[in-house]
Formats: structure tokens, sequence, C-alpha cells
């Protein structure tokens, strides 16, 4: 997809009216298309190569990259690197800042270089606890939390002001978004929680991975009961499971995932455990993409990156649309 | 202690109600508070609160206190010092994700908002982060200099 006003690549697109980033993936929810984003996987390595690799494989198929910071409290190459890699390349990168390993000077302070670089979208999140990570030694900071970093980055942008309320001489031109999880207790809140983070100041919204399908479709009348989906933009979280077994350790292992038993049971009944997974996936997104007001689907195919292009043409959520990418 | 916690959230209604009266209380006692000067009373205030909500609510004294907003849980107890929800790590029984023995607090804390009534109103103020210089103070004393409009210290 190429817009009329393209710039070379690594440079920001105009912004329109009504819009607050100069970034693709705002225009494309905008446009009312059903957008896709997927999560690239970050090395744990300083090669450059390796990203570009990694989001080649994207190549085509998302219209915006979730560069995760220290996921799972894992230590991997940070958030930045990655998007400074690849927003030279030209690729829209939604960059996502964790509330877990840095306080409001650094997040503010990364926010003006991230939005230098060419990044337009910012994930806000709170963060997995360190002790499901690799590092459980180390002092969590949660200095501030998902909701006031969203409110924190919208007086940013909107204000020109930092949190200490001093000024901003160029302020950071940024789409602002939330991660939502309405599969955990207190489910009867989870609604609630996602009208708190719209008033923080979210303008699109992630979900955790979706296996019940009918749990999100309750959670989404609740969200149209309220309006909020004429507010925020949602993409409704999917991805493939490799076999059983990881799908049980996923389950008793990663916070805040639910897979219900049947699917588990779907995966340990089929000949190709890794197909099924991504048939499941596949089958999700089919059923995200009729929910009245989900507005799209984000990918989170880890360790089955290549998978990813499968999932998009077998379920044709693109339509004749082809997301911009360098090598088009 | 967390029994003691969990009982005050139960009771939320009531220790709600009890706290809005010890407010109005104090809030008479602004001008003596005045005369004699808050930041002289600071000290002994902050050692009373730490006893007694330290037993009540396992408070950490932050000295902003939330409470009322929070159905009497207080959120310094999230491992993450969350004070504005739920993250999305919760398990499925309810417990905690960095502490599983635990209760969430946010689960207490949504239903002791429901037991004070008008729920949504208060636990959907976005509370602003926290200002770690006022740790060990007298929340009383700031939301009674709130309450009578005096200037923040």
């Amino acid at each position: 997809m190429i817009f009329d006003d393209e710039p070379l690549a690594g440079e920001n697109l105009p912004i329109l009216p009504g819009h607050f980033s100069p970034g693709r993936f705002e225009r494309v929810l905008r446009a009312g298309h059903f957008a896709v984003t997927a999560e690239i996987a970050p090395p744990d390595s300083a090669d450059p190569h390796d990203v570009y690799e990694r989001a080649a494989l994207f190549d085509g198929y998302v219209d915006a990259i979730n560069a995760t910071d220290g996921s799972g409290a894992n230590c991997h190459m940070s958030s930045v690197g990655m998007c400074a890699l690849l927003t030279r390349r030209g690729y829209s990168m939604i960059m996502q800042i964790s509330c877990r390993d840095r306080n409001r000077i650094a997040i503010q302070g990364d926010v003006l270089g991230a939005s230098a670089m060419g990044v337009s979208n910012i994930l806000c999140l709170t963060g997995d606890g360190v002790q499901s990570g690799d590092h459980p030694q180390a002092k969590p900071v949660f200095d501030m939390d998902c909701m006031t970093s969203l409110q924190m980055l919208g007086g940013m942008r909107d204000k020109g002001e930092f949190l200490s309320g001093r000024k901003i001489s160029s302020r950071p031109q940024v789409f602002i978004g939330a991660a939502a999880n309405p599969f955990v207790p207190p489910l009867d809140y989870r609604p609630l929680r996602l009208a708190k983070k719209v008033a923080a100041g979210a303008q699109f919204v992630q979900t955790q991975y979706c296996f019940d399908i009918d749990r999100l479709k309750t959670y989404m009348s609740e969200i149209r009961d309220m309006g909020l989906d004429k507010k925020v933009f949602i993409l409704a979280g999917v991805g493939p499971l490799a076999s059983a077994k990881s799908a049980e350790w996923i389950r008793n292992n990663v916070a805040g995932v639910h897979i219900p038993d049947d699917i588990i049971k779907r995966i340990a009944g089929a000949k190709d455990q890794c197909q099924e997974g991504v048939n499941i996936c596949i089958d999700m997104v089919n059923q995200v993409k009729e929910i009245d007001g989900v507005s799209g689907a984000h990918i989170m195919a880890y360790r089955q990156e290549e998978r990813i292009a499968e999932i998009v043409e077998k379920t044709k959520v693109l339509g004749d649309r082809t997301p911009w990418h360098p090598n088009r | 202690m967390k029994r003691v916690r969990y009982w005050s959230v139960k009771n939320a209604r009531g220790l709600h109600w009890a706290y809005q009266g010890l407010e109005a209380c104090l809030a008479v006692l602004h001008p003596i508070f005045m005369r004699l000067g808050y930041h002289r009373l600071d000290r002994g205030f902050a050692a009373v609160e730490k006893l007694l909500k330290g037993f009540l609510f396992d408070s950490q004294s932050c000295g902003q206190c939330t409470l009322s907003e929070t159905g009497m849980a207080c959120p310094m107890n999230c491992p993450k010092t969350l004070r504005n929800g739920p993250c999305g790590g919760v398990r499925a029984n309810g417990n905690c994700e960095i502490e599983p023995d635990m209760v969430c607090v946010w689960v207490t804390s949504w239903q002791g908002s429901q037991l004070i009534g008008s729920p949504v109103s208060a636990i959907q103020v976005i509370q602003t982060p926290i200002d770690v210089r006022l740790k060990g103070s007298s929340a009383w004393l700031r939301a009674v200099r709130k309450r009578m409009g005096a200037s923040e210290v």
C-alpha cells in the first residue's frame, strides 16, 4: 500500500488533519481498513542483520511491527535499538515501553528520541514482573504505571510539556496505545479498565492472546455498550501455539495467557500439532474480524514468525491491500 | 497480615464511613493545626497512621493515601505498586502473578469498591504517579489541608 504523499524510506509522512502521528499505522486504521500488526522477536545479539532478517519475514503482511521491551522480563536487544534500526529502513514501528525497567526521566527521554527517529506509535505497558525472566535478582522500577505513562505521553504531545511542566520545544507526534487483557480476573472490571485507559489517552489497544472467543465476544459487547469502540481502535491479539505441550507450558508459566482446555485438546489430537496451532490461529483471526468494534489483529508468533505470511494469506484479512515494505 | 487486610476489604463500607468521619473531625481541628503548624504535627500523625493503617491495611505509608478510591485496599501492596488498576498478569484464581499465594490487590480493591457503593466513579479516578519524597509523611494531615484549601506541603 503506497500513499500519494509517499516519502523516502525512513522519512515521515505528512500528518493528515485530525491525525496525531506521521505514521502509516494510524492512517490505515483511520481509513477503516482491518489492520494487521505483528510482534518482532528481539535478538540476543548486537548484529543489525538479525533484526533486518526478522523484520523481512513480515514484508507485505503487516501494517506495523511491535518492538517488545524486555518481554517476559528477559533481556534482549532494546525496543529503542530495534526501532532505530527499522525506522531507518522505513518500517512502521510500534515501540513498546514498559514501566518495569525505567523511571519517568528515562521514559520521557526515550519518547523524544523515538519520535526523532521516526517512531510514530508508542505502546504503554506496565510490564511483567522481574521474577518471570532471566534476571529475577533485578530491582523492579515501576515508578510509573501504564495509566500514568499514557497520560504523561499525552501531555508531552498535546501540551508540549514534560511531567514536571517544563516545556518541550518540538513535540513528539505519536499515536498512543495500550494493552488490554479481557481474559483474566476481575473479569467484570476489565471493560472499565479499558475505559480508564481511554480516559488516560489510549488511542489504540492491542489485546493479550485470544483463545477464548466467547469471552472476547462478551467483552466486546460490554465495550460497545460503553461506546468505547468509537473512541479507541481495538486490535485482537492472536498467535499460533507450537504444540499441546508448549500450550500447557504457556498456560502455566506465562502470566496473563488464558488457554481453554478444548484448544489444548484440539492440538493434542492433531497429527501435525504445529500446523493445528496455525489452523487455530487462522480460525481465531476469521472469528475476531467478524466482531463489531475489532479494528485489526495483532499476531504474536513467538519463534514462529515465518508462519505469519500463511496466517495472513489464508484469512485474507488484508483484502487486496499489500502493506508497505522496503523491498516492494 | 494478609488476613486482617482481607477483613478490611470485606468491611470496606464501614471502614470507608469511619474514614470519612475521621476526616471531617480532623477538618474541624484545622484552625488549631494551622496555629500549631502542620509540619510540627506530621511526625506524630505519621506514627499513629503507620500503626493503625499498617495493622488494618498493611499500609506502606506512601503518604499519598488512596484507600477511599481503592476500596480500602492499599495499592502499595501490589508488587508492581500499581495505583490505577490490575495488570494483565492476574492468575485465573484471582491471585497475583508475582506472589502466587496472595489475592491480587486489585481483585480485592474491586470487591471493596463495590461494597462502598458508586464504585465506578472512585476507582476510575486516574491516580498521579507517586511522589517518593512524601513517603513516611502523614496522609491524613495532607488530606485535611487539601480539603480546607490550605497550600500543599
